[in-house]
């Protein structure tokens, strides 16, 4: 019998373990425990104002901060019956895109390139990638600063749109800089191979936004690739949060179906027709074909994600000009859903508001929280294909898996049961 | 001999340590100077100090809590607190003033297996050698801090409220000319006077600054029409819990 713990994962956001028994080849229980404090930010959102809420709802994640802004202020607009114009979606979407840019270079570079290169860090790689990387992170950064007035926790995202027009020469002054990046990120393809990236095969249910005008990231169908295909209003209709038995964390499943993930592989696997052709291309020098069940191929699909959207944010700039961002709205009751992709998958925010706009309940569901069921079953399936390996590396691959979903633990814990474990 | 340092989170989304990661192509400067022995977001290199510096964001929220925060005062020369919810608490510090348990009932179906109370800052367990306000405080501060800790001299941090900075960009006043509820006469400065540059007003994100005039502000947000419930959100926010807020964020 191997007992397996992980007392802290490290290189992911927050604060998890991993509990884990072999015995004869098999799984005989696997805990992946969360044991972040819990924030309780649906309790205290009830009685705050529908104009704080973009704010507040940021601070559930210091590195999705845009999609949990984003996320709750459209929900708002809907209640409200707010239409915003083009030129406000287009800084959501731009905004959006350095979000994710940011989010993603931070966990291929600093997080996941040194299971590749079997590194306990990114500290010592060599020092040229790592300023290109940093360079890259910090164009995303830059995007969010404009666009938001600052990187970490934006202030300018509000119900009916933003509180100023960025200027467009300080965004036209990013565009050499991501063409740039554009490079570093296209060389990165090569460090995740069929040798680097272990092989392991789960047929799970892979949910994303889908949207026919683009490749969806703020608004867009919820899909899968075994026929789901609802609007955001119908999240919670279709997708329930269990107690399970071994476990005190609620985890989410599609009804009268399984886990299922969210994320960039999900995306890539459902939207791969409206990634650009370099991205495309990229994904052909990988070695790796979407849709891909491959649940490490999510670093692949990370970068290609990359490539695309520096593309994108570059004709974005081009399109935009300056002019009217806000759009006026008179307050009312109601209550409403909205679903964006964030870095990591599908974010749900669901709010009821009285007449004076203040907050009577909140729903909150992000990505990760989504993900922790899948998680542990794309574990259970893994685990028996490497019992024979030491208890050390068993781990090592066990981390490698858990880090490919690059979960973020902060975000889920508003809604997962937490067990605190005793040593 | 590079500094030892280790970098660790409470109750808290991460944010603090992200604004220190924006140092971005800078870092590998940093490494020259810093060695960071416990950093497990960045790091699956853990060592279990001592350190010279011990770099902590988050509130205090579990009985597990406290003790790991002592093991880090007892291990780390110097401690800086970055960000709100490490120097007051933070946006986490809003449930303060509900029940534990309503707080509990309201987000999970069994709250019996929770154990959690309610938020306070580090230096309500431990003392704290740097404070370094905001959410998150700026990166030019934290880098400010280790500077000075390298130097061995204290940090140059801001007293003054967020208006001085705004009167550099010159922006009109958002309270007196604009009527707006700018909470900038009352918070730290630090931030550059982000929000008042894009056009909204200062939501006192850095806290309180020292020695505010909370009373003065109180009334200015009442002439301006504010009611006590919305004055109470405006206190009751990043820092609800500090010396100087807690008795307007209870209105």
């Amino acid at each position: 019998m191997k007992n397996v713990n992980i007392d802290y994962l490290t290189r992911v956001e927050g604060k998890g373990g991993l509990d884990l028994t072999i015995k004869d080849g098999e799984v005989r229980d696997l805990k992946l425990r969360i044991y972040e404090e819990p924030r309780f930010f649906e309790a205290f959102m009830v009685g705050r104002r529908f104009d704080e809420i973009a704010e507040i709802a940021s601070r559930i994640c210091g590195i999705c901060y845009v999609t949990h802004q984003i996320t709750p202020v459209r929900a708002i607009e809907k209640i409200l019956g707010v239409e915003v114009n083009d030129r406000i979606k287009l800084l959501r979407r731009l905004i959006a895109i350095g979000g994710i840019i940011s989010s993603h270079a931070l966990h291929v570079y600093l997080l996941a390139l040194p299971d590749v290169l079997k590194l306990p860090n990114s500290f010592s790689i060599d020092p040229k990638l790592l300023v290109k990387a940093l360079k890259l992170k910090g164009l995303g950064d830059k995007i969010v600063e404009i666009v938001g007035g600052r990187a970490v926790h934006p202030v300018t995202i509000v119900v009916g749109g933003f509180t100023y027009a960025p200027p467009k020469e300080k965004l036209n002054a990013l565009v050499d800089d991501l063409k740039d990046a554009k490079k570093t990120a296209m060389e990165s393809i090569q460090f995740f191979s069929s040798e680097s990236l272990p092989s392991f095969e789960a047929d799970s249910e892979k949910i994303a936004l889908s949207n026919s005008d683009e490749y969806a990231i703020n608004e867009g169908r919820v899909k899968s690739n075994k026929g789901l295909d609802i609007s955001e209003d119908e999240f919670r209709k279709f997708i329930e949060e269990e107690q399970v038995p071994h476990s005190t964390a609620k985890h989410s499943k599609v009804k009268g179906r399984l886990s299922y993930m969210v994320g960039p592989l999900s995306r890539v696997n459902l939207n791969f027709h409206q990634l650009n052709e370099d991205a495309q291309n990229a994904a052909e020098t990988s070695g790796f074909k979407f849709p891909s069940c491959n649940p490490f191929v999510a670093n692949v699909a990370r970068v290609i994600e990359m490539i695309s959207l520096i593309d994108e944010a570059i004709e974005l700039i081009d399109l935009y000009n300056e002019g009217e961002v806000r759009v006026s709205f008179k307050v009312r009751g109601g209550n409403a859903a909205a679903i964006t992709e964030a870095p990591r998958g599908i974010n749900y925010h669901w709010y009821s508001i009285d007449n004076n706009g203040v907050v009577k309940a909140a729903d909150i569901s992000p990505p990760t929280c989504q993900n922790a069921r899948r998680i542990e079953d794309d574990l259970r399936a893994y685990v028996p294909t490497i019992a024979e390996l030491s208890k050390e590396e068993i781990a090592h691959r066990c981390s490698m898996l858990i880090r490919a979903y690059d979960p973020c633990i902060s975000c889920s814990v508003h809604s997962l049961n937490v067990k605190v474990r005793k040593t | 001999m590079k500094l030892k340092i280790g970098v660790f989170k409470f109750t808290s989304c991460s944010g603090c340590q992200i604004e220190l990661l924006r140092i971005n192509e800078n870092l590998p400067g940093l490494l020259n100077l810093m060695d960071f022995q416990n950093w497990t977001m960045a790091s699956s290199n853990v060592q279990q100090g001592p350190y010279d510096i011990a770099i902590v964001e988050g509130g205090i929220s579990t009985p597990e809590g406290i003790e790991e925060i002592k093991t880090i005062r007892r291990n780390s020369k110097l401690l800086i607190a970055i960000g709100d919810c490490a120097v007051f608490g933070g946006i986490p510090s809003i449930r303060n003033w509900m029940k534990q348990r309503e707080a509990e009932d309201l987000v999970y179906p069994k709250p019996e297996h929770l154990k959690s109370m309610k938020v306070s800052s580090i230096d309500e367990y431990v003392k704290v050698d740097v404070y370094l306000k905001g959410c998150p405080p700026h990166l030019d501060d934290m880098l400010e801090a280790l500077k000075a800790a390298i130097l061995n001299i204290r940090p140059r941090l801001r007293q003054h409220p967020v208006c001085i900075e705004c009167k550099f960009y010159e922006n009109e006043c958002l309270l007196t000319t604009y009527k707006q509820a700018c909470m900038g006469p009352v918070t730290a400065a630090g931030c550059g006077a982000i929000c008042p540059n894009v056009g909204r007003t200062c939501e006192g994100c850095y806290g309180p600054m020292s020695n505010p005039n909370v009373k003065s502000m109180v009334e200015r947000l009442r002439e301006i029409g504010l009611t006590d419930e919305d004055i109470m959100r405006k206190f009751r926010k990043y820092a609800g819990t500090s010396e100087y807020y807690r008795e307007v964020a209870r209105l």
